[in-house]
């Protein structure tokens, strides 16, 4: 509860003239369930993309305090911040869709397996330490399919599944990274009432598991519900960050969302299932 | 330096052409985001058929003058055009909106077709033809060297320009280039707000063969030789001066198409004379310059010249 | 040719749903194109009044073309012209006929039955017993008696192309990167054997693992600066890539010889047997007691070729269910998606380049010893064109499939040798219309590499074709 697992400081990103991350700082606490809210355009999955990696950041830094100590994310290119233990889903879903959900869940540990296979050379003869990673590889997916509910449906193409089944399986592979920070972009769009519950239990399941979890969320509920701290931003800019109760509370937050003497910023109201 | 001007001038007049057809690669791609590889053989077509008719006109015997050029200028546009509008209808639009290679494969296919056809049709010789626009007027005399713009290289520029601005009142002003841009914005919007957008796809490639045509046409006065090959290398200059110029961008077609013309004339001319590095580089590299580029621009200006910047989404 | 073709499936409706005519150039005569939203069904008035504009579109097409010949003529001087009208009319005949046929046929036909999960399933299954089929032949190929020489060095040229086939299945068909200069690293390895065996004198057996990694080298040097691009972009630069291979071949004279290529180079020997014709001590026939005879080598070279081809099926069956096999999937089903697992993509797509060319080369370095000659001629783009299609056709990433379409397309290349002129007209016009009739390949689903239960064939429609 005490230890930052995440320290952003004065992150800025500029695309051309526009800057859409001004100056933002916040923690994510190890073992908390953080929630970055904010209307449309408030430049939530700039920020994301720059924690892993997809955007390098104009300015400021991000530190990862993993299981190997310090690590400054805004200098690591892409795919390592994944092999430093940060996951992350999509706002709009990315699986592989031609391949099987078991599939999937392997792909994500291809680090792993690699290197059992002597990258590649031992694996062209079928050398028995490749079998045995695999052998656990196909067990921690086996876990997480449970986890998920989505054992049954292992050998299906992942694109077949339905649209909430594709939202569980991109979380269930991005924790077959085995992450200690999980980033989860808009888990609860598209979903149904009680999917969005499911859900909810499910990250709270990942949490207990000890891993952190940062969330972009629209449905308030969910956020209200599953947050311990909740970082408000609008503009850019940091608006608040507080306990869900502290930011509810918030005057500038509250305006932030009704959209008070704005005329760019289209007021989303936050609502149940607004997505 | 006279020598050099003149390159200059020759270098110009071909990448003129080079526009020509580069602004039918640009306008494919932007509006159904593929490479019309059949695009280089389309002016190789265009070609023939302007070759055909110088035949078929001197044997009738009329006079090789201007209204003679004029009249196999607006056939070949006419023929060709019909040659684009059957490639797209029978090659591409049953593939739209399908598995990404196959109108890739269709166009190399189709690409195949025209060759063959043209060279089962018309023989697989070169097809040689009399000089028809001749005389140059000189405009610089001095020490040995003279520089001179032939009528042939006015009547490419002049031609090329016109046939430009009629296409750029086209697409900017009428309300078949609105339905062209918005198709090239967003093909399914654009059909939701009820544009005919395969109407609009095909007169997309009615057009750009019919400028091809103006290429091929200006091509075979200007080198006096037609074969059924022809295409392919030109058809590769021309998308590498599109991509060169920005890929949907009109002008940076043209511009694209003025720098290729001049950087191969330029290697030509230069390549291999006896002056600092030169004698090391060889004139027959001048592809492969045209090839370089290609790829230098790819790599380290994938927007091009003109072209739009693309943030990549996540 | 294929006038009356019509289309299964369920992107080929093939009802013509307004009323300009389809027309074809030549033998195409008239492939049918897929309507969004099914149309009435034609009647004979409609079938007619199309087919009519279908033969107007070809007269246009064809009047000038076709009808009139242009010839140099004989004093050298201008062209004369020749008029064909004959000619004409019955090609725009044929695509009346051609048009109206298939509007007739596509009006009685029911509509297409869309492709089940189950269809699917069902093909694979017929898969798993061709396959092994497929192979029995071409193990016994070369020992049946009415077996003649010809077929044998048509089955050689087949084998070569369903080598170049699987080589490039892997860059193509699992990784999703479009090249479309595969021929370049097929002459990488023909020039490297060419070369070293001339020049030093090394054996085929020694130049052939060297041929493989210049030709690995050559596919990383390529894969670098094309890391980033995408789409067609990709297929373009390839295709620069494999034209100034071509080019400098072509202009390096000193090294290569320039157009007139690399003649005289050594023939293979079986463990240092060779298979000189006039038979001779050390040679093939006399070790094994056998009357000497100019098919033993081609016997050795089909064996030689089938062994090769199985090395790199086998090579990229094993890799599919390695972490690197499952990393190129994943990279032609989403690259984005990759980045976020940790996954190194620019080693992937190199360890596919390279790969994928590594095989290439080997089949260069066995084309160069079966011909004994290399010119840069035999490594046009055409060539690469041809191994391309022979993968997009035979089905992405589909071995099986690979192997049908390279039998298809060479084997039905060749029963045109004796309308030479005509082949790469119907080649070409048949890329056409097997893209139209099945736009995924023959072979379209994908097992998968892994399974808790039963492994399930993934139909088509779902994977992936790769962004690049």
């Amino acid at each position: 509860m005490s230890a930052p697992i995440l320290q952003v400081r004065e992150l800025v990103m500029r695309f051309g003239g526009l800057t859409a991350v001004n100056r933002v700082s916040f923690d994510a606490m190890a073992g908390d369930i953080t929630a970055v809210i904010g209307p449309n355009g408030a430049g939530k999955t700039t920020v994301f993309n720059l924690i892993t990696g997809f955007y390098k950041p104009s300015a400021g830094e991000i530190i990862l305090h993993g299981p190997a100590g310090q690590k400054p994310l805004h200098a690591t290119v892409g795919h390592r911040i994944a092999r430093s233990g940060v996951a992350r889903t999509f706002q709009n879903i990315r699986l592989f869709p031609g391949m099987t959900v078991l599939e999937n869940l392997l792909v994500a540990q291809h680090n792993t397996l690699q290197a059992a296979t002597f990258f590649g050379i031992g694996a062209a003869f079928g050398l028995g330490r490749y079998r045995q990673a695999e052998r656990e590889a196909v067990a921690l997916a086996r876990r997480w399919l449970e986890a998920t509910r989505l054992l049954d449906r292992a050998d299906d193409p992942a694109g077949a599944l339905p649209y909430g089944a594709q939202r569980r399986l991109e979380i269930a592979r991005a924790m077959c990274t085995n992450p200690v920070l999980l980033c989860l972009d808009e888990p609860a769009a598209g979903l149904n009432p009680r999917e969005s519950e499911e859900l909810a239990e499910l990250i709270r399941l990942i949490r207990d598991g000890g891993c952190s979890i940062l969330l972009i969320e629209h449905d308030m509920g969910v956020v209200m519900r599953i947050s311990d701290r909740v970082v408000v931003l609008d503009h850019g800019q940091k608006i608040a960050d507080g306990t869900p109760a502290e930011v509810r509370a918030d005057q500038r937050v509250i305006s932030a969302y009704l959209g008070e003497g704005d005329e760019d910023d289209a007021p989303s109201v936050p609502a149940e299932g607004a997505a | 330096m006279a020598y050099a001007l003149q390159q200059l001038i020759n270098g110009v007049a071909l990448g003129m052409i080079y526009g020509l057809i580069a602004v039918g690669y640009t306008m494919v791609y932007g509006i159904i985001g593929m490479i019309n590889f059949a695009h280089g053989d389309i002016f190789m077509v265009g070609a023939f058929v302007s070759l055909i008719s110088f035949v078929l006109l001197s044997a009738g015997g009329w006079a090789a003058g201007p209204g003679a050029v004029l009249l196999v200028l607006l056939v070949s546009m006419a023929i060709t055009a019909l040659y684009g509008w059957s490639v797209e209808r029978i090659a591409y639009r049953p593939l739209r909106g399908s598995f990404r290679l196959a109108p890739l494969i269709s166009a190399i296919g189709m690409s195949i077709v025209l060759q063959n056809f043209v060279q089962v049709s018309q023989g697989a010789r070169a097809k040689p033809i009399e000089p028809i626009i001749q005389g140059s007027v000189e405009l610089w005399h001095g020490n040995g060297f003279s520089v001179s713009l032939s009528t042939m290289q006015i009547v490419i520029v002049v031609v090329t320009l016109a046939v430009l601005a009629i296409f750029t009142w086209l697409v900017t002003s009428t309300k078949l280039g609105r339905a062209m841009r918005a198709c090239e914005q967003d093909r399914k919007m654009a059909g939701l707000l009820g544009i005919d957008t395969d109407r609009t796809i095909s007169i997309t490639f009615v057009i750009g063969a019919a400028l091809a045509a103006v290429a091929g046409t200006l091509y075979l006065l200007r080198y006096g030789l037609a074969d059924f090959f022809m295409g392919f290398i030109v058809g590769v200059k021309a998308f590498t001066a599109a991509v060169l110029g920005g890929v949907g961008s009109l002008p940076g077609a043209l511009l694209g198409g003025l720098l290729i013309g001049l950087i191969e004339t330029l290697w030509s001319a230069y390549a291999g004379q006896d002056m600092f590095l030169l004698r090391e580089l060889n004139p027959a590299y001048k592809d492969v310059a045209a090839f370089a580029i290609l790829i230098a621009t790819l790599i380290f200006l994938p927007s091009g010249l003109l072209g739009r910047a693309e943030v990549e989404k996540v | 040719m294929s006038g009356a073709r019509l289309p299964e499936g369920p992107h080929l409706g093939g009802v013509p749903h307004n009323d300009d005519g389809v027309p074809a150039p030549g033998e195409m005569g008239g492939i049918p194109r897929g309507p969004e939203a099914p149309a009435p069904r034609p009647p004979l008035v409609h079938a007619l009044r199309d087919a009519g504009l279908a033969a107007l579109v070809a007269l246009g097409l064809f009047v000038p073309l076709v009808g009139l010949r242009t010839d140099v003529g004989p004093s050298g001087g201008g062209l004369i012209l020749r008029t064909r009208w004959a000619d004409v009319a019955i090609l725009v005949g044929i695509v009346f006929a051609g048009r109206l046929a298939m509007n007739l046929w596509s009006s009685l036909r029911p509509a297409g039955r869309p492709r089940t999960a189950r269809r699917t399933a069902q093909l694979a299954r017929i898969g798993t017993f061709v396959a092994p089929l497929f192979l029995a032949f071409a193990v016994l190929m070369p020992l049946l008696p009415w077996t003649t020489r010809y077929g044998l060095d048509l089955g050689v040229l087949v084998l070569t192309y369903v080598m170049l086939g699987w080589g490039l299945n892997i860059v193509v068909g699992l990784a999703g990167l479009l090249d479309l200069g595969y021929v370049a690293f097929y002459a990488v390895g023909a020039y490297t054997y060419a070369l070293l065996s001339t020049t030093y004198g090394l054996s085929f057996w020694v130049c052939l693992p060297l041929a493989g990694i210049f030709a690995a080298f050559a596919g990383m040097l390529l894969g670098f600066p094309v890391l980033r691009l995408r789409g067609d972009y990709l297929a373009i630069v390839t295709l620069a890539f494999g034209e100034i291979i071509r080019v400098v071949l072509l202009n390096w004279v000193s090294l290569t010889g320039g157009p007139n290529g690399i003649s005289g180079i050594p023939r293979p020997s079986f463990f240092g047997l060779s298979f000189s014709a006039g038979g001779g001590p050390g040679s093939f026939a006399d070790f094994f007691g056998l009357e000497p005879s100019p098919t033993h080598r081609a016997v050795f070279l089909y064996y030689l070729i089938l062994v090769l081809a199985l090395l790199t099926n086998w090579v990229t069956l094993r890799l599919r269910r390695q972490p690197l096999g499952r990393a190129w999937e994943a990279l032609r089903e989403d690259e984005i998606a990759c980045r976020a697992l940790g996954i190194n993509v620019t080693n992937t797509k190199l360890t596919a380049f390279a790969i994928g060319a590594m095989f290439g080369g080997f089949a260069g370095a066995f084309f160069a010893t079966r011909q004994a000659f290399v010119s840069p001629e035999s490594f046009t783009f055409i060539e690469s064109a041809i191994i391309l299609a022979i993968v997009v056709l035979g089905g992405l990433g589909s071995q099986l499939g690979v192997a049908i379409a390279a039998l298809v397309l060479i084997g039905g290349f060749e029963a045109f040798r004796d309308f030479e002129e005509y082949r790469m007209l119907v080649f070409g016009a048949a890329m056409v219309v097997i893209m139209v009739w099945r736009p995924r390949g023959l072979v379209s689903s994908r097992k998968p590499s892994v399974a808790l239960g039963e492994r399930k064939a993934i139909s088509g429609d779902l994977v992936g074709g790769g962004h690049g």
